[in-house]
């Protein structure tokens, strides 16, 4: 099975996050940047794949040249070779935009299967994969825990809400979205690290796979959060704050 | 481009809530906008979820019917819908964000150029849509621009459903031309993991961990403050996908929703899909190390520490006071 993995860098879960002046995007001066876990995932998924039927798995990414790491990353897990899309405005492109991208270089290689993640991490949009299956014409199926192949194409376990899974049977080529869980994720080996950087990284530039249109949807102001409810914060040492605490929950919440 | 079109969600999991959310959504956008608003459901003009009102009930309401959605797949749902669209021309299309709508809405909209406005949790003057980015760290307003369909999605909880008010519906039924080999996939019916063991709904007191845990061992610092409350033990999804606690016992939108009396969350970051599991809850005490945690806003007792230190000096202070 030819299989690509369209993985994204996303600032990492614990880095803080401050909107900028202008309160239109963050400051990204300082942030440490991860491979979005849910990517993480699909590229597992891809891995066991291969490792069962054979095959090759492509890592797809889009960004700025700093996503090298997160390529070179995927390849010391174990991906065969990688497609960099070469974007510095991913942030300004709405989801059709960027999904326009990763199709366009993801019909060049013709793949059995195109995994991602669910969603992302930072923008949270759940809608990249889906709109690649439209815009290459396949079939798809999201929140996918686990693929098998079959004879005619694949069966896959989707989870649906409050407990309940179903089995979809799809014809390949087919385009997945995968759901955090499903298997367990492997770490780098040493001998992978130093292997992925012979492997090979195809760049493309942006501008050579999709003109850039307007964006449909514009992001117009960024803001904190607002209080839902009036918190009391607790200090002092660990001990004084849950001594604090007891008391509050018995005399204040009456819930103890 | 005229009215609201708010697709109703009838099959799935009974979440029939969310549908009265997302016509509560449309009411506000009609507000603000000075449209009229439509309803639309998949299923024959007695679906009962079309008797179900929240405020002002649509004028009109559109029973999708067609055999071959009977099943739901997002190829039929995409075909069914692109073509009401195409008949009605709408400017703005609600649906409730659920794991249906953003298994085929995204293509749907990407049918007509356009992108899914996902999760919105406010709609204000504009109109302007806010959904959260960065795991709840950050508030992000929205505009839809072109003249194109405007698609979006309303965040479970998020919209209160209105007060049932007299009007009523004519309903007209909409047949859409679905090809059986249109339909290139093959869902089986749905099955529940065979050991759904606990039923946190019931639960009074809950401790939750999430992955400020940092691993496994540590589960059982939280373990203990669990056993000292007398409280159920839960936790937010990293941990159940790592395998550190069974994923019955998750809480969020994959997993349970909950509402106890008391609801400990232990390094928890307060993501939007574990927060629409457990708002409800009566009191909210959050441990988190980093002060801009998103769990921060619906806590009623914030600390800001670490966790390791913080919950076993709680579990003393709780067998302290039952002594």
């Amino acid at each position: 099975m030819k299989i690509i993995v369209a993985i994204k860098q996303v600032p990492d879960r614990d880095a803080p996050i401050r909107i900028d002046a202008a309160g239109k995007w963050i400051e990204e001066s300082d942030l440490q940047y991860a491979m979005n876990e849910p990517d993480a995932y699909a590229l597992e998924e891809a891995l066991q794949l291969k490792e069962k039927h054979g095959g090759e798995v492509i890592v797809l990414s889009a960004g700025p040249e700093s996503v090298g790491t997160t390529i070179r990353e995927a390849l010391a897990k174990g991906a065969d070779r990688a497609i960099h899309i070469v974007c510095d405005d991913l942030a300004s492109r709405d989801a059709l935009s960027v999904a326009r991208l990763l199709a366009e270089a993801a019909k060049q290689e013709s793949p059995d299967l195109l995994l991602t993640g669910l969603q992302s991490e930072d923008l949270g949009l759940g809608q990249t994969g889906v709109i690649v299956a439209e815009l290459l014409g396949l079939p798809h199926a999201t929140l996918i825990l686990h693929v098998e192949k079959t004879d005619t194409g694949i069966e896959v376990k989707r989870e649906l809400e409050e407990g309940w899974f179903q089995t979809i049977q799809l014809p390949t080529p087919a385009v997945l979205t995968i759901q955090s869980g499903g298997a367990k994720l492997r770490y780098a080996t040493l001998m992978g690290i130093k292997r992925a950087k012979m492997k090979e990284v195809k760049q493309l530039a942006s501008a050579d796979l999709a003109s850039a249109t307007a964006p449909v949807v514009v992001l117009e102001q960024l803001a904190l959060p607002r209080k839902q409810r009036s918190t009391q914060m607790l200090a002092g040492t660990p001990k004084e704050t849950a001594a604090a605490l007891v008391e509050k929950l018995r005399t204040e919440a009456h819930v103890l | 481009m005229s009215g609201i079109l708010v697709v109703q969600e009838e099959r799935g999991f009974g979440r029939n809530r969310f549908s009265q959310e997302a016509l509560a959504a449309g009411h506000v956008l009609a507000a603000l906008t000075g449209l009229s608003m439509e309803t639309a459901v998949v299923g024959d003009k007695n679906t009962p979820i079309l008797a179900e009102t929240s405020g002002t009930p649509a004028a009109t309401a559109y029973a999708v019917e067609h055999p071959l959605l009977n099943t739901y797949t997002s190829d039929g749902y995409v075909l069914a819908f692109e073509q009401l669209i195409r008949k009605l021309n709408p400017a703005y299309i609600l649906f409730p964000h659920s794991y249906q709508v953003r298994d085929f809405v995204p293509r749907l909209a990407a049918r007509f150029d356009q992108v899914l406005i996902g999760d919105v949790a406010a709609i204000e003057a504009g109109p302007s849509f806010t959904r959260q980015l960065f795991q709840g760290k950050v508030n992000a307003r929205y505009r839809h621009r072109g003249d194109g369909p405007c698609f979006i999605s309303i965040q479970a909880g998020a919209f209160r459903p209105d007060p049932p008010t007299a009007g009523t519906t004519t309903i007209y039924p909409f047949v859409p031309e679905i090809a059986s080999d249109a339909i290139r996939t093959r869902p089986s019916e749905p099955f529940r993991a065979a050991a759904q063991a606990v039923d946190l709904s019931s639960a009074q007191m809950i401790v939750s961990v999430g992955r400020g845990i940092k691993n496994q061992e540590n589960i059982a610092l939280v373990q203990n403050l669990a056993a000292a409350l007398g409280a159920e033990l839960a936790a937010s999804r990293p941990i159940c996908d790592n395998g550190w606690l069974p994923m019955d016992r998750q809480v969020g939108s994959s997993g349970q929703t909950i509402a106890p009396k008391l609801y400990i969350a232990a390094g928890i970051s307060g993501a939007i899909q574990h927060v629409v599991g457990m708002k409800a809850s009566q009191c909210i005490v959050a441990i988190n190390k980093d002060p801009g945690a998103p769990i921060f806003e619906v806590a009623d007792y914030g600390i800001v520490g670490d966790l390791m230190e913080v919950v076993p000096a709680i579990t003393e202070a709780v067998k302290a006071a039952k002594q």
